[in-house]
């Protein structure tokens, strides 16, 4: 990963926070101790991710660089190591499919290839009508509803081969579904409803 | 102070230190790759694991502090192998191509896989492919033979103070990269190259030069700037392939400017390698060494002792000038100099011309005024020095000059002297804090020592160091920082204007007024040559740079690194460049054409051998007699009062890559040179 690869070729020239990011800003660095403000070096990061749909430019990491007293290139480093920052630009739709071993088990290689067929992209690229990127990244933390594929800040989970050409044709019709299990079951319980403890009355007594 | 046991031996270390240092101190040798002695402890390269009484697991040594009682084994069976497994996942990504690696020969994980390498690998996958990187002119890279130690990493950001280098990315994708790939900018680039312990950073101007078994090695000095870095000289032949740091704790550690390793290329261009006469048609024509002698001697005639004046440049051996002032004494003529920036330095009293704290001096210092210097480009491995001392006491530093990144945070007191004024009489509040620490320094540049009111600098610099007690018994707290090779040892050997002598201003303007008719210039270069239009002008030297061209007679000499000479650094330490090749053609060391030359005019000089001349030298100037030490130099008077200039005082030097005849010849100085522009306009354009 040159340096060429790894950040956008098109920059923008400026990069400024707005209005809400500052006060976000001003949140994040007073937590930590005077003189140790490069702690909220990827509170920054991810606020200025935020602010600049799903990535962050060059002129943002030198801005963070500046106001948090750190080298650039330190700045850099950070941003880089996660792969929750975005160097380039994503489409609207930023597409985090799981694929470590709970998901894998449950069939996150049909997720995958329903993406690839649908929209014709591999992990760290962008479809054609610029709408849709795809990452593959390790547990998102939610393996009892595995498979799952994360839509910018939002799960969706128990997808199939089907459920997922669904979902990436409602997001192309910008018509987002409901977050969740696409299967209709709360939280983590069990297929198909509850199948124990169906006699329990919410009385507070012993049972 | 921990007691511990290696390998059975008993050792005891200070507090702090780490295993690998009590295995070190026990005789143990302990292979590594990240740790370094004078860099922060990063412990990822896990090469240096030793065993531990009841630990479960090898530790790593150099980032475990030694503990009493700790009981270590360097050999156990355990240890081999854990190494040998380290060893392994380091081959697994590294490239094996020894045989074009620049590094071959001298590189620590070569030479470790001998002891701890497999002899096959076990990995049939492919390996790893990274990009090269640009750093700059200085270092060439080939990314995929990195190991990820980041030595250089943390060199540049603790030592060279320039965070541009850094590790993107994470787990196998991790790269070693330059901030978006901009050139290294600092004048201890270079350095990287020597801590990188395989050939991933390698020097790029000596690519596929030649193999480190080819070369003879000799141990020299270094003349780029006046700190006299201890180096090697590496030769193939009669060429000077490479300059590599030495060891000396008290100079320069094992550091080395970029100045020092690279400008060497410029031996080799616009060298003069025999005399030349000017003809009647103004133009410079070959000649024999006769008939260059005999110009000169037949121009000698015409003019009376008076008329004659001599300058001795800035990368000169003590030897030559000493020669030079003979013959002139011998002439009777008062008219010489070795003072080309005209610094207001006088050669009675050595504490007012030297760096009297010395450079070791300066981890003890606890507070620091700069004045009219820029030690960043004037003594860059000193630089390094200071900001180690900021870094580890926090001590406060002023300077008063220019606005400038020192590469570390400066208190700056604008630039212009009447500053020095307030402090030296205590009005200014930080000369209190002066007066409070125990050991002050200020650091006096060549950019307030030669202007006109250089001497006023002088006194006032006396009275701040009297007036906060910065000179005790055992402490000296003035120094004048150099940036000429030769000046010291020029100052100590009294080349400088006798009785109703001129100095090089009054040579030059004498010249221009037609009212001097002989000039003498050993290998004086950084003048205004267009004054020196009307006298008769014999330049020797070794570059057919500004000197030679207004010459009259030219006389080829030996340049630094071709003749054995004595130098003194600024601290006034004497040390001895030593000769790693030849000069070129007809070109003759120095000392030896003045001693010919003083014969085809009768005037002959009473040594025949370099040893012989030594010993006059010595007699007449006595600090000449110990090599690498320094003579405490007694404090007294200085400096003449006089009102202060208005004018904005400058920095003893504005521009680090081209500085003298050498690197002005340079091709790797002309390019690090325009990448530093192209560097500063990219941000001027921002």
């Amino acid at each position: 990963m040159s340096i060429q690869t790894l950040i956008a070729e098109d920059q923008p020239e400026h990069f400024a926070f707005d209005k809400e990011s500052e006060k976000e800003i001003k949140k994040a660095i007073s937590k930590y101790p005077e003189g140790r403000q490069a702690s909220a070096v990827k509170s920054l990061l991810y606020i200025a991710q935020k602010q600049n749909d799903n990535w962050i430019p060059v002129k943002a990491i030198e801005e963070i660089a500046k106001r948090l007293e750190m080298a650039e290139m330190r700045v850099l480093e950070v941003a880089s190591f996660y792969s929750m920052f975005n160097l380039k630009p994503v489409g609207k739709y930023y597409l985090q499919a799981c694929g470590t071993t709970p998901c894998m088990l449950r069939g996150s290689d049909d997720v995958m290839r329903c993406i690839k067929d649908k929209l014709n992209i591999s992990s760290g690229e962008t479809s054609a009508c610029g709408k849709f990127s795809l990452l593959e990244v390790e547990c998102l933390g939610a393996c009892v509803n595995a498979p799952i594929l994360q839509v910018n800040d939002d799960f969706y989970e128990d997808l199939d081969y089907q459920a997922t050409k669904e979902l990436l044709e409602a997001l192309e019709a910008d018509n987002q579904p409901a977050i969740g299990s696409v299967m209709g079951r709360q939280g983590s319980e069990a297929e198909g409803g509850a199948t124990t403890l169906k006699a329990a009355k919410r009385s507070g007594k012993k049972t | 102070m921990p007691k511990l046991t290696v390998d059975g031996i008993e050792v005891e270390v200070e507090d702090g230190a780490t295993v690998l240092q009590a295995c070190e101190e026990a005789g143990a040798e302990i292979p590594r790759f990240c740790y370094h002695e004078r860099l922060s402890i990063a412990g990822n390269c896990r090469m240096c694991l030793v065993d531990m009484e009841r630990a479960p697991k090898p530790v790593a040594s150099c980032a475990m502090p030694a503990g009493d009682g700790m009981v270590i084994s360097t050999k156990s069976e355990r240890v081999k192998k854990a190494r040998e497994g380290v060893m392994e996942f380091l081959l697994v990504n590294h490239p094996l191509d020894c045989p074009i690696c620049d590094q071959g020969g001298e590189c620590d994980l070569q030479d470790q896989a001998m002891g701890y390498g497999h002899d096959a690998s076990r990995y049939s996958e492919n390996k790893r492919a990274v990009s090269e990187k640009h750093m700059g002119p200085l270092i060439k890279t080939v990314m995929a033979r990195c190991i990820h130690c980041t030595r250089c990493v943390r060199f540049s950001t603790e030592v060279a103070g320039v965070a541009d280098l850094g590790a993107i990315g994470r787990g196998e994708g991790v790269e070693i990269t330059t901030y978006l790939e901009k050139t290294l900018a600092s004048e201890l680039s270079a350095n990287v190259i020597d801590l990188c312990p395989v050939g991933a950073l390698t020097s790029r101007p000596y690519a596929f030069v030649a193999r480190p078994w080819e070369l003879n090695k000799v141990e020299s000095i270094d003349v780029s700037d006046a700190m006299g870095a201890n180096i090697r000289i590496d030769a193939r032949g009669n060429q000077v392939l490479r300059v590599l740091p030495r060891l000396n704790e008290d100079i320069n550690e094992e550091w080395i400017s970029d100045k020092a390793r690279y400008a060497i290329d410029g031996l080799r261009r616009q060298r003069l390698d025999k005399p030349y006469l000017r003809g009647t048609d103004g133009r410079l024509h070959p000649a024999r060494w006769d008939d260059a002698f005999a110009a000169i001697a037949g121009q000698m005639k015409k003019t009376k002792a008076d008329k004659m004046a001599a300058i001795a440049g800035d990368q000169i051996d003590a030897e030559a000038m000493f020669a030079l002032k003979s013959l002139f004494e011998k002439l009777g003529s008062p008219h010489i100099d070795c003072r080309q920036d005209g610094a207001k330095l006088t050669a009675k009293n050595r504490a007012s011309y030297i760096f009297n704290t010395t450079i070791a001096g300066i981890d003890e210092a606890d507070a620091i005024v700069i004045i009219g210097s820029n030690p960043r480009i004037e003594a860059p491995v000193m630089n390094a020095r200071i900001r180690r001392l900021y870094l580890n006491k926090q001590v406060p530093i002023a300077h008063i000059g220019p606005e400038l990144d020192l590469t570390y945070p400066v208190e700056h007191l604008g630039d212009d002297l009447a500053v020095l004024e307030t402090l030296a009489s205590g009005k200014h509040p930080l000369a209190k804090q002066l007066k409070k620490a125990k050991k002050p320094m200020i650091i006096v540049g060549m950019g307030a020592l030669r202007r006109a009111d250089g001497g006023a600098v002088m006194a006032l610099c006396h009275q701040l160091a009297d007036a906060t007690g910065m000179v005790n018994a055992d402490w000296n707290g003035f120094n004048v920082l150099h940036h000429a090779a030769a000046r010291v040892a020029g100052l100590d050997l009294g080349l400088v204007p006798g009785k109703g002598g001129k100095d090089v201003q009054g040579i030059l303007s004498a010249s221009s007024k037609g009212e001097m008719d002989f000039v003498w210039l050993l290998g004086a270069d950084e003048l205004d040559t267009d004054l020196l239009a009307k006298p008769f002008v014999v330049y020797q030297g070794h570059h057919g740079d500004k000197g030679a061209q207004c010459a009259d007679v030219v006389l080829p000499g030996a340049a630094w690194a071709e003749k054995d000479g004595l130098y003194v650094n600024f601290e006034g330490r004497v040390q001895m460049a030593r000769r790693a090749a030849f000069p070129p053609g007809d070109a003759r060391e120095d000392w030896a054409i003045l001693r010919a030359f003083s014969e085809t005019i009768n005037k002959t000089l009473s040594f025949d051998s370099l040893s012989e001349l030594r010993d006059e030298m010595v007699a007449a100037a006595p600090v000449f007699a110990t090599l690498d030490e320094i003579q405490p130099a007694k404090w007294s008077k200085f400096g003449r009062a006089a009102k202060l200039k208005s004018e904005p005082v400058e920095a003893g030097l504005d521009e680090f890559y081209m500085t003298s005849a050498i690197s002005r010849a340079s091709e790797t100085m002309a390019e690090c040179y325009q990448a530093t522009l192209a560097g500063k306009s990219a941000i001027a354009a921002e």
